[in-house]
């Protein structure tokens, strides 16, 4: 059986064949295997070099600079560090935290532990089009807040941030601001002093890097202390102990100088295949589109498909491989938070699929997949009663529904 | 989510896809679920004079297991008598389709469906009984 088309990269992308051939160099007997930490002999100098480049690569990706980089295994630990760190660091200044209901979890989760352990958090609504409401977040503002986190790139959604406009509401009352930046590295530029962010979290599998393997970007300027959640050896400077893995520290800075040196070029081709796809749903009746399209990356596009329910469209289209915002597929039969946030009605929101290209999709791969959804689409509502009754110009929010 | 074979054949080929007159009096229909739960079902049944059911159709918004619950549904109740067809229970369905347990409520769905086209049936029915 033919490999489904993978339009699913804001899950994970494919390591980048370069980054793994890299790597590998970094593993066997006659690599650079040595412990980085290792201050005796040649074996932990190379290795250390290594790290040290990466962390280069790294920092020069979001304009920062080598220092300020702190290993973690993933932008989840990174969030983790990040927000509990700096709470529990700067919890005498106060105890009020800012973010966004349409943030991962692993910064909502995050959060939540943070009010069990006594701090108070507010969860901004998102405008419709998914951006932060700027008078909003000024106005949810305490004596007492200490920290804002506001994710720079939605992952269901894709859209951008002005992470910058709000940085100039913090920055003059000295309340840090924090951003999980695992969707856009490689995919917008990410300039930290632009963005006036004081604590950024990255991921290197978003960026065809290794999975397992990620970073904080800590400001040092003014300098930006956090209490360290994971003790040891006292590697990082002491923020994050444990024996760096140096294989998936150069991936993930292969990975990043590749993404910098590709970036602008990549986008472009990448916007041209989204935007041939978006052309393409919207030949189809009753298509909606999640999430602004202006301050959007350019490989995602989220649309609900009106009256077709998100896992059947997903089991249709077994030849593609997407994710649905309809978290049916997880057991759970809820529709997607991120969805029902920007007010998506519950249909509109359980019909939803996310299509996320990269830098192995190809213009047949979208011909395909367009084809393949007309087809589909018209199958699927040729079996659903939504459909005949909207056709037959029936009002659905006029039917007494029995919720069950 | 892995689905099983029969779920997989309903879902690819499912049975019985369509609708009658609802006005039509030998007609009963059942509409089940919500769109904001993910899942809505109408069930409709051709009943004759006896009392049996000749025919069965159905639509469903939702997902696989409850397209092939519905359409299972429509191949058994074809040719019981209606009290036959009250009797059938969600755990049959499930258990013919091996539906995993978060799938169960799909079954529900189902039987809950074929008691409402009943039910819509008989009112149907004996109003026109009084009227003649």
């Amino acid at each position: 059986m033919r490999k489904p088309i993978y339009l699913d990269y804001s899950a994970t992308t494919p390591v980048d064949p370069r980054v793994a051939e890299k790597m590998c160099r970094y593993l066997t007997p006659d690599g650079e295997f040595g412990n980085p930490a290792s201050r005796s002999h040649s074996f932990g100098w190379h290795a250390e070099e290594a790290v040290e480049q990466a962390r280069a690569d790294v920092a020069a990706l979001i304009g920062a600079d080598a220092k300020e980089i702190i290993w973690t295994s993933g932008a989840t630990e990174s969030n983790n560090l990040a927000l509990k760190g700096a709470a529990h660091f700067y919890q005498g200044k106060g105890r009020h935290i800012i973010t966004v209901k349409t943030e991962h979890k692993a910064v909502l989760d995050t959060t939540r532990q943070l009010e069990r352990e006594g701090f108070e958090v507010t969860y901004l609504d998102p405008q419709p089009n998914g951006l932060v409401d700027l008078a909003a977040l000024e106005a949810a503002l305490k004596p007492g807040t200490i920290l804002v986190s506001v994710m720079h790139v939605n992952n269901e959604i894709g859209v951008i941030q002005d992470l910058a406009a709000i940085s100039r509401i913090l920055r003059p009352r000295g309340i840090l601001l924090h951003t999980d930046a695992a969707q856009s590295a490689g995919k917008v530029p990410v300039d930290v002093n632009a963005l006036g962010v004081d604590l950024l979290s990255l991921s290197a599998h978003k960026v065809y890097g290794p999975k397992g393997i990620g970073a904080l970007y800590v400001r040092r300027k003014p300098r930006v202390r956090l209490e360290a959640q994971m003790h040891g050896g006292g590697h990082e400077r002491g923020l994050r102990s444990g024996t760096l893995p140096t294989h998936q520290i150069v991936g993930m800075g292969e990975a990043f100088r590749i993404a910098r040196a590709e970036m602008a070029a990549e986008g472009e081709r990448i916007r041209g295949l989204r935007d041939r796809l978006l052309a393409g749903c919207q030949t189809i009746e009753e298509v909606y589109v999640n999430g602004d399209m202006e301050r959007r990356i350019p490989g995602n596009l989220n649309v609900s498909f009106n009256f077709v329910e998100g896992e059947s469209l997903i089991m249709a289209l077994k030849e593609l491989a997407v994710s649905s915002g309809s978290a049916c597929t997880s057991a759970s039969l809820e529709p997607s938070y991120v969805l029902r946030a920007l007010g998506r009605n519950d249909e509109l929101a359980h019909s939803s699929i996310r299509f996320t290209l990269g830098r192995f999709t190809t213009a047949e791969d979208v011909e395909y997949t367009i084809q393949l959804l007309r087809e589909k689409i018209g199958k699927l509502r040729d079996l659903s009663p939504l459909w005949e009754m909207y056709k037959d110009g029936i009002d659905l929010n006029s039917i007494q529904w029995a919720a069950h | 989510m892995a689905y099983g074979t029969k779920v997989l054949d309903h879902y690819e080929n499912p049975r019985n896809v369509g609708s009658f007159d609802k006005n039509d009096p030998a007609i009963g229909t059942g509409m089940v679920g919500a769109p904001a739960c993910g899942d809505v079902m109408k069930l409709q049944i051709r009943v004759n004079e006896q009392g049996v059911i000749e025919e069965a159709r159905f639509k469903t918004y939702g997902c696989g297991s409850a397209i092939a619950s519905s359409s299972l549904l429509t191949e058994w109740v074809k040719g019981k008598t209606l009290e036959e067809a009250g009797q059938i229970k969600n755990t049959d369905i499930a258990e013919e389709l091996a539906l995993p347990p978060v799938k169960i409520h799909c079954s529900v769905l189902a039987e809950d469906a074929i008691k409402a086209a009943i039910e819509d049936y008989r009112k149907k029915s004996g109003k026109s009984a009084d009227a003649a």
